[in-house]
């Protein structure tokens, strides 16, 4: 099953990823990383279906995608 | 479980890049990794970075990189090609870079058809020099020297440096891009794959114009800094292939 990782201390909570997602699969989560940005989250991780739209769009490097 | 979109390897591994957030900078940036670890170009590449927001690259990416005096990156990176002329050698630089304060060597080294590639930032703006407008704001567009919006009488029109460039004779590829969707961004990578496999082949001056949002200095959050751009940026510059001569 396909699969998104995010490291969370890259991301900068822009949003792009869970505009472009085709399926939901992220959202902006209410954690919060050492630079004080609340971070994306997969929060539908099984709906994923490794299209890599999500980290295409990423600006700072901070998606990669199994499957 | 295979990884199927991994970070690239021209961005050094544990650093955050310095960019505000949703400024395509950092897409642009890895983007060009991206190209040049598939292309075997990573230790043959050189950077020429201009002033600016482009300097916060120097720090991010994990290959040789320059930094010019503000506007003179074409010149610096004639003089590193011509001095050694296997090495990939791209200037990096935004519109007050290469479209204000260095619109003379920029011109002259597109005239000259000099073989180096140019990535060229459009958002509009001067970014970290403080918002400045820019020769590419657009009409009514607020900034800090601007601040009741671009009039025409008193500031001129928007410049499409794509278009002033297809008057010359010697450049030989020139795109528009965006960044605003996926798809978009797809397209800009295979614009700047291009526009390296051109010099690779010895065909002379490419550029790529990639048209990105300011959301900082555009004073709009990431998702309306989007809207801004798709409306009104992306009518001013309309995206596509300006010329190739491939």
């Amino acid at each position: 099953m396909p699969k998104v990782e995010i490291r969370s201390e890259s991301c900068k909570s822009c949003g792009y990823c869970v505009k472009f997602c085709p399926k939901q699969v992220l959202a902006i989560g209410d954690k919060v990383n050492s630079k004080g940005y609340e971070y994306a989250a997969a929060v539908k991780p099984e709906a994923c279906i490794g299209c890599k739209m999500c980290g295409v769009v990423c600006p700072d490097a901070a998606i990669e995608v199994y499957k | 479980m295979e990884k199927i979109y991994a970070r690239t390897k021209g961005l050094r591994p544990d650093v955050v890049s310095g960019f505000c957030p949703g400024c395509m900078h950092s897409t642009v940036i890895k983007l060009i990794g991206e190209v040049l670890e598939e292309m075997n170009q990573m230790d043959n590449a050189v950077a020429v970075l201009g002033i600016g927001c482009c300097g916060l690259h120097m720090e991010y990416m994990s290959y040789d990189n320059v930094t010019a005096p503000h506007g003179r990156a074409c010149a610096v990176a004639t003089g590193i090609k011509r001095a050694n002329s296997k090495s990939l050698v791209y200037t990096y630089q935004g519109d007050g870079d290469f479209a204000s304060i260095g619109l003379g060597e920029s011109v002259s080294a597109a005239n000259r058809g000099e073989n180096i590639t140019v990535i060229f930032i459009n958002n509009g703006i001067y970014g970290m020099t403080g918002g400045q407008m820019a020769p590419t704001t657009l009409l009514g567009m607020k900034a800090s020297t601007a601040p009741k919006g671009r009039i025409a009488e008193e500031h001129g029109y928007p410049m499409h440096m794509c278009e002033i460039l297809n008057q010359l004779t010697a450049p030989y590829y020139l795109e528009r891009t965006s960044c605003n969707t996926p798809q978009n961004v797809l397209k800009t990578r295979k614009a700047i794959k291009k526009a390296f496999q051109n010099q690779l082949d010895g065909k002379g001056f490419s550029m790529v114009e990639i048209v990105t949002s300011c959301p900082t200095n555009w004073g709009l959050d990431t998702m309306k800094s989007l809207d801004y751009l798709n409306e009104k940026m992306l009518t001013e510059y309309p995206l596509g292939v300006i010329r190739d001569n491939g």
